[in-house]
């Protein structure tokens, strides 16, 4: 089990995903300019400010020739897991539905939230049961959820944060969310960052042992 | 040609900007200011204005969560 990490100008969570998906397989880093997937059984798009974050959030890495290369991984059922920054190149990418718009507060948020585990027939939530509740740092300006009404089936909601730990107005407390195929998925929280007990918590572990067990 | 596109959040979407402008306002003492809503102004010369609409729809905006218009550059 191979796990590709992307990582463009910008991005600064790159090591720490590269480190979690280490705990439960293999790992290297992709260049965004680069376009070889080879090898590669699931794709993290790792948090940051890809691109300085110009124009808005995800608008720029989404053409990026790495970026081209994922959504054709992604387009023949790979797996891809966006987090924060990647999910926001996810949704821009238009993998996901949905967009991630500026915080209610226009304040960054730093803190442990809880999420719910709302559907585990994801490949990155398998190891999870229903209504399990994953203690998980969010850090972000732009995390508010939104997709237009009709656009969002309520069976690709996967995650939604913990009845009043809403951190960013986000809609219907959506954490995170995949695509109808249920092959790429986007969260807010940093599940990287929760892989060893030493930082507090160790949850965000289980997306990637999660993923880990995806047939290579 | 000079082409000017104008970007605002969709209405009906929450724009916390907005709202903050709109709450500033009288602070300074500008009383009777509504409906305060921040967007972006992108120019640009283009050799084909048509295409502009294009430009938006794919990059310059997201059409999801923003509306656009076109100032100048139409009657190219």
């Amino acid at each position: 089990m191979k796990f590709g990490v992307v990582r463009f100008p910008g991005s600064c969570d790159e090591v720490d995903a590269l480190h979690a998906c280490r705990r439960f397989g293999e790992a290297e880093l992709l260049w965004h300019g680069d376009r070889d997937l080879s090898g590669i059984d699931a794709v993290v798009v790792p948090g940051g400010f890809s691109y300085g974050d110009y124009l808005r959030v995800g608008a720029i890495a989404r053409f990026s020739p790495m970026m081209e290369a994922v959504i054709e991984f992604a387009e023949d059922g790979g797996p891809v897991f966006g987090i924060c920054n990647g999910f926001q190149v996810l949704c821009e990418a238009g993998l996901l539905p949905g967009a991630l718009l500026p915080n209610d507060s226009l304040r960054f948020v730093c803190r442990q939230v809880e999420v719910v585990v709302e559907a585990t027939d994801t490949p990155f939530t398998r190891t999870c049961r229903a209504g399990d509740r994953l203690s998980i740092p969010v850090k972000h300006t732009t995390g508010r959820y939104f997709a237009p009404p009709g656009t969002l089936p309520e069976d690709q909601v996967v995650l939604r944060y913990a009845p009043g730990q809403n951190p960013n107005g986000a809609m219907e407390d959506i954490a995170g969310v995949c695509n109808a195929g249920r092959n790429v998925m986007g969260l807010m929280p940093h599940p990287e960052h929760a892989v060893d007990p030493l930082t507090g918590s160790a949850d965000g572990g289980r997306l990637f042992e999660s993923l880990s067990m995806v047939p290579a | 040609m000079r082409a000017r596109v104008l970007i605002r959040p969709k209405e009906g979407i929450l724009d916390p900007q907005g709202q903050a402008v709109e709450r500033a306002l009288p602070a300074l003492g500008f009383e009777g200011v509504q409906n305060v809503h921040v967007g972006r102004l992108i120019e640009l010369d283009v050799e084909d204005a048509g295409r502009l609409p294009e430009m938006c729809e794919r990059l310059l905006a997201n059409p999801l969560i923003e509306d656009y218009e076109i100032v100048d550059g139409e009657a190219a």
